[in-house]
């Protein structure tokens, strides 16, 4: 039998995918299976899932409703659209932020001396040692009133004689994508620094020899071949702050709201598991589409490799 | 056009600091002077200094001192993009993210050429590599051979005064280097562009070379045409290098203005009127380079000038040459004969401990100084 598995090579690849296969299998399909089916049941008074088949947690997410207080037939009420548009945008907003920072500080980490390299990367892993909560947290302590931006600004002012009053930025959408900025910042860099550090040097001594300089070597030469490194970023960065709740909890207070929030609250303050799972399914939904036409616009990051 | 040479390098040193931390000197005062339209040839090992000295050049490095010269103009510190010379690299260096059409265009398009100059240009490159309809193709799926024609191409594109090219045949097997080393050498006197070629590979230097640089040890050990460096070694290392060569030591017995007579110990006896190196002197001890497939295996056993018995240790077939290596009184000595006849029977080889005489013609040898 061993000596048939060894001569056959597609039941070696099934056999090698079979963990891999049942550990999904178990632990996402069959979940998100079970998410769907509650997605169109109705929550019972005292909280438990009535198994049935309606729409009502999906309309009801779109805001439209027939039951309006005015006696109109029908309403709309943006609140749910509002908070996914606003994950939407925040997701967009960290990214592109995330992008135009780590760029520079990877280019800047693959052309050190490789050495120094290893330590740099040292210094941008060492943050993910801690644990991510204990980090939203300290930007907490950064942010708020009595916290430490506003005492070395107050202390500046006071040196300058400016009258100052502590900046209220915790609790705002600003405190959120500054932590999810902060959060993410290392997903965007390795891959960034993976991509860069492929480039051959002659190739941009290649670049250079045929009459281009640093900047047109930089937009024709080094942008394009590190373009996987920001794809592959781009979707390690995108999807996480799509689904993050712990950030704008403790940074944004009730004022900022995501789908994450949403999603937590519906299942743990308010009991309605069909809700929730119906916001879980739309944005895992919107984010495959953000991410298909993404990756269909510049693949998956795989498609140059250096020779 | 202003310089009788395309390229000069006047007392260059470029000097590197290794991870040790300590000063090395990879291009040694090396000066050199190449014609335009000459096809130069760099030779010499690893870590000869050659290919520092082609992309000192180039442009990608400085010199620590003296000056690199091209087409009469001091290059100083001018950056490589601003340079009428252009590099043919060692792995190729394709922009694999480009097509082979936009590989080539690169250049022109660095340059500002209208849309229309560099499609016409672009194609008459390719043309001029055998690339036509390839233009699509990515670096990636063309072969070997096919990639280097493309570097040819984008560098050519550019109708540089001189081009630079480092190891361009390094890594294609062996018939085809010999199919783009006649190539090669073709489309420089078609250009007749000035063509700086760097190379370890003594019989491609020799093949492709109107004038040869035989470095070691970042120093220029020899310079001179194919047949002056393979015929007329200046020192020993370069009749070492180049070729094959048995070395007898000896002491100059009498000397003339171009010959010397020489006084071999191990031979016990003086061999006259052998050609020497310049600088010798009577007295001097030196050595004396005979070259394997200069040497005659004499018919019959004879006595008289220049022969000597010898004993067969082996001999080897490898197809177009035999190698025989005898002893001659206690001293090694390799022979090559051409296999100029077609033969099987295993009594016409050599076999060892056979007594043969080798004829040594004293026009076939050369004097060198002792290194």
């Amino acid at each position: 039998m061993l000596q048939r598995l060894r001569e056959n090579k597609s039941a070696q690849g099934t056999l090698l995918a079979l963990p891999t296969t049942l550990w999904l299998f178990v632990l996402l399909i069959i979940p998100l299976i079970l998410t769907l089916v509650v997605s169109f049941g109705k929550r019972s008074p005292d909280g438990d899932v009535i198994y049935t088949f309606t729409f009502d947690n999906y309309v009801r997410l779109v805001g439209y409703s027939t039951d309006c207080p005015d006696g109109q037939t029908s309403c709309f009420d943006p609140l749910y659209v509002n908070i996914l548009r606003r994950s939407l945008s925040l997701a967009f907003n960290t990214t592109v932020i995330v992008i135009l920072l780590a760029y520079p500080l990877a280019y800047f980490i693959a052309r050190a001396h490789p050495k120094r390299r290893n330590l740099f990367l040292f210094l941008v892993l060492i943050p993910l040692w801690t644990n991510f909560v204990i980090r939203v947290y300290a930007w907490m302590m950064l942010l708020r009133k009595e916290g430490a931006i506003n005492i070395v600004i107050g202390w500046l002012a006071n040196l300058l004689n400016i009258p100052f009053t502590p900046l209220e930025m915790l609790y705002t959408p600003g405190a959120v994508l500054v932590g999810m900025v902060y959060e993410f910042l290392p997903f965007m860099i390795l891959p960034i620094f993976t991509s860069l550090e492929k480039i051959d040097n002659s190739l941009y001594e290649a670049a250079a020899d045929l009459g281009a300089n640093a900047f047109r070597t930089f937009l024709r030469v080094t942008l394009p071949l590190s373009m996987p490194g920001v794809v592959a970023g781009t979707i390690l960065v995108f999807i996480p702050v799509m689904g993050t709740f712990v950030v704008s909890d403790i940074l944004g207070g009730r004022q900022v709201i995501l789908v994450g929030n949403l999603i937590q609250r519906q299942f743990l303050d308010a009991r309605d598991p069909t809700f929730g799972s119906a916001a879980a399914l739309i944005l895992m939904v919107m984010t495959l589409i953000v991410t298909y036409f993404y990756t269909r616009k510049f693949g998956f990051g795989e498609e140059i490799v250096p020779a | 056009m202003a310089s009788e040479f395309a390229v000069e390098l006047r007392d260059v040193v470029k000097r590197f600091i290794t991870p040790e931390g300590n000063e090395i000197a990879a291009v040694d005062h090396v000066t050199m002077q190449i014609k335009n339209g000459e096809f130069f040839s760099m030779l010499g090992s690893s870590g000869c200094g050659k290919t520092t000295s082609l992309r000192m050049i180039a442009g990608f490095e400085w010199p620590s001192e003296g000056e690199v010269y091209i087409e009469g103009r001091a290059m100083g510190h001018t950056p490589p993009y601003q340079r009428k010379v252009n590099t043919v690299f060692q792995n190729y260096a394709l922009f694999q993210h480009m097509t082979v059409y936009q590989n080539v265009a690169f250049g022109l398009e660095m340059e500002g050429a209208s849309p229309d100059e560099i499609k016409k240009r672009v194609a008459r490159a390719l043309e001029m590599v055998q690339l036509t309809g390839m233009e699509r193709r990515r670096p990636r799926q063309l072969s070997g051979g096919q990639q280097q024609r493309v570097a040819v191409a984008r560098a050519l594109v550019k109708t540089p005064d001189v081009l630079l090219l480092d190891e361009p045949l390094g890594a294609l097997d062996l018939k085809l280097r010999k199919e783009m080393q006649l190539e090669l050498k073709a489309l420089q006197q078609q250009l007749g562009i000035t063509f700086i070629y760097v190379t370890h590979d003594q019989e491609e230097a020799l093949t492709m070379s109107d004038r040869i640089a035989v470095m070691s040890n970042g120093q220029v050990r020899q310079m001179g045409t194919p047949v002056e460096i393979y015929e007329r070694p200046t020192n020993k290392f370069v009749a070492d290098f180049i070729g094959e060569s048995n070395f007898l030591e000896g002491r100059i017995k009498s000397i003339s203005a171009k010959e010397a007579s020489v006084f071999i110990p191990a031979l016990n006896t003086e061999v006259k009127g052998m050609p020497m190196s310049q600088g010798l002197v009577n007295g001097e001890e030196v050595v004396v380079s005979i070259r394997p497939e200069k040497v005659r295996i004499a018919e019959k056993a004879a006595r008289g000038e220049g022969l000597f018995k010898g004993r067969v240790l082996t001999s080897v077939y490898i197809g177009s040459d035999t190698h025989v290596y005898l002893d001659v009184r206690g001293v090694r000595i390799k022979v090559m004969e051409q296999n100029r006849i077609s033969r099987l029977d295993p009594s016409s080889f050599y076999v060892k401990d056979q007594e043969v005489t080798i004829l040594l013609m004293p026009e076939n040898t050369l004097v060198l100084k002792k290194d």
